[in-house]
């Protein structure tokens, strides 16, 4: 199965609705078995190993995250955590025939709010994603925060 | 970033009063005006972190003549820069003339020589005078007698420990040595840790903004009754998560990070608590949360290369948890990572976490730390979310009536008061008595021992 532009598309702004939606669990199923969820500290960073990141996690990490939103005692999620990405159009920015990897790219507005603060941030985020048991999934998601190398307060969600 | 220079000092309490200051510290409590504040925070930054050493940067950051390096030390902007003769100084970030900041990157190098980019005043490496256009107009003036035309402000008082600069601000205070004294020796762990003795800074900088007062964060560094609780949700939940598998399967690394975090009150009292005059001190004298992590053998050959196999067992056998160089900087020799705070505000600190390459040893070693950095001091770490809302529970609770005193009891022993090297048990807060007992002396050192208390 080769995906179309409409395919991809939509399948970004779907992960972002999950996230928006708390279904982290539909959410978490979009990701392959071997994904990574990447928020670089640095703008242009080649890679999440030989550099830290202000987040580089697998799905090991990101279901810790998940059942940590349903434990009573995480403190840091009280009041109730919100977010909303507000996307605009993804392009696709590469497409690897051969390896079936695709990559899109969509420029968003990420708000995070709590207890009546809220901060907003301005990404540069890029899928990367493949077709796989006949289903698109997420290989990598990348998110480039404008300010990434500010000093940046909690973010707690997704951006 | 806001700073609190530009206005006006603030004149309460407490500037004129060093009884009614010394008062805010007693032998097992302290008051909430030493977090919440603003002359408090004022006078912090004016005695406290201007007459103690404070912690720079390292001299990795800046290899080659010309490289240069800024932060701020007590509000004030400074730049550390390798001279022409290799040598590592910091100077004021501002121009003789008129004021403006020299530099504005964090780090570049400035090639031979600095130029303002407003005038065009040229300074060399250590701060003299190179060049001033149309100097010829100063003939005649006072010029020359003036403070510009010494050049940039040196801080004379900067070592450089295996690496680690330092600065004193003031002319008078305690002299480095015996600032640290025995100290040294987590340093000097974390710096033995490279089978060639030298460490290199690598990786990044984490900068998470912390909206609570910079003691909360150094306080808490060495709180060993709080990870089983705060962190219940982050460890406890990795614990869990990996409960299922199999005994012999691989644990992956964020899992071996994690999960120490939630310990027994027995392991952490067992990990003990040593402290120094000064309101230096450390956890994990007999092991800690980083004792089980698993081993790289070529790294060990690699030391035991270097230094013997006694020797390397010995150095790698000390597994301090976090030492604290009061007040400024805090270090993990065991996974060579450290954190530093920078006080913008009674209720605002930046938190820096830097990591480093041990060289000589594969970088396997830097990957872990960059994991733990991001697990654990990233503004998106499960770990830190819980920290910091503690603190600022902290922060903001404080304002109630009713109780203006945080309890400092447990453990406490009147023979501490005596001061010098003592170990306890790890759970006593003898560590955070210490820091607020060095607190006192620095900040008000005029009133007599306890007066007010």
């Amino acid at each position: 199965m080769k995906p179309t532009l409409d395919d991809l598309a939509r399948l970004v702004y779907l992960e972002a609705r999950l996230i928006d939606d708390r279904r982290f669990d539909e959410w978490y199923a979009l990701y392959a078995d071997d994904a990574y969820y990447w928020v670089p500290l640095v703008p242009g960073q080649a890679d999440g190993e030989n550099h830290t990141s202000l987040m580089y996690e697998d799905k090991l990490l990101l279901r810790l995250r998940i059942e940590r939103f349903g434990n009573p005692r995480s403190y840091s999620l009280h009041p109730q955590v919100r977010c909303l990405h507000v996307l605009q159009q993804p392009e696709l920015e590469s497409a690897d025939v051969e390896t079936g990897r695709w990559t899109m790219r969509t420029n968003e507005l990420y708000v995070e709010t709590q207890g009546g603060r809220k901060q907003v941030y301005a990404a540069v985020v890029r899928h990367t994603l493949s077709v796989i048991d006949g289903a698109l999934r997420i290989r990598l998601k990348r998110v480039d925060l404008l300010d990434c190398d500010a000093p940046l307060p909690s973010i707690q969600l997704f951006p | 970033m806001d700073t609190t220079t530009a206005a006006p000092p603030v004149r309460g309490r407490y500037r004129d009063d060093p009884r009614a200051l010394r008062a805010l510290v007693r032998d097992d409590a302290v008051h909430r005006d030493v977090y919440l504040d603003r002359e408090v925070f004022e006078l912090e930054m004016e005695r406290l972190w201007s007459r103690t050493w404070i912690y720079v940067g390292h001299d990795s950051q800046v290899p080659n003549p010309g490289d240069y390096a800024t932060t701020d030390l007590a509000g004030r902007p400074v730049m550390m820069v390798r001279g022409e003769d290799g040598t590592v100084r910091v100077l004021m970030n501002r121009c003789a003339h008129k004021g403006a900041k020299l530099v504005s990157e964090p780090s570049g190098n400035v090639g031979r020589f600095f130029r303002c980019p407003y005038h065009a005043w040229a300074y060399d490496l250590d701060g003299g005078v190179r060049a001033i256009p149309l100097k010829g107009g100063y003939e005649g003036t006072g010029f020359a007698q003036s403070a510009a035309s010494g050049g940039l402000s040196v801080v004379r008082h900067t070592v450089n420990y295996r690496g680690f600069v330092f600065s004193r601000l003031s002319e008078a205070g305690p002299d480095f040595e015996s600032y640290f004294g025995a100290s040294l020796t987590s340093i000097d762990n974390l710096v033995d840790r490279s089978p060639e003795g030298r460490l290199e800074v690598a990786g990044g900088v984490l900068r998470y903004d912390h909206d609570c007062n910079w003691k909360m964060f150094v306080e808490n560094l060495n709180d060993t009754m709080h990870p089983m609780v705060a962190h219940e949700s982050s460890a406890g939940t990795a614990k869990k998560l990996w409960a299922g598998k199999p005994a012999d399967a691989p644990r992956p690394m964020a899992i071996e990070q994690f999960v120490p975090f939630a310990s027994s009150y027995e392991f952490f009292d067992g990990m003990g608590v040593r402290v120094f005059d000064h309101g230096h001190g450390y956890t994990g004298v007999h092991g800690s949360i980083h004792s089980k992590y698993s081993q790289v053998p070529e790294y060990e050959s690699a030391m035991v290369a270097a230094y013997g196999t006694e020797r390397a067992h010995a150095i790698l056998g000390e597994v301090r948890h976090n030492t604290v160089y009061y007040p400024s900087l805090t270090i993990k020799g065991a996974i060579q990572a450290i954190r530093v705070a920078r006080p913008i505000a009674p209720d605002r600190t930046i938190v820096e976490s830097w990591t480093f390459r041990l060289a000589g040893a594969p970088d396997a070693l830097l990957r872990r730390t960059m994991m733990y950095s991001r697990l654990i001091n990233s503004p998106m770490s499960v770990v830190g979310h819980d920290d910091l809302h503690c603190y600022r529970a902290i922060q903001e609770g404080l304002a109630a009536s009713g109780n203006p005193w945080i309890s400092l009891h447990r453990d406490f022993d009147p023979a501490e008061l005596a001061g010098g090297d003592r170990t306890v048990k790890g759970t006593s807060e003898v560590s955070m008595r210490n820091q607020f007992r060095a607190w006192a002396r620095h900040m008000a050192p005029d009133a007599t021992e306890g007066a007010g208390a």
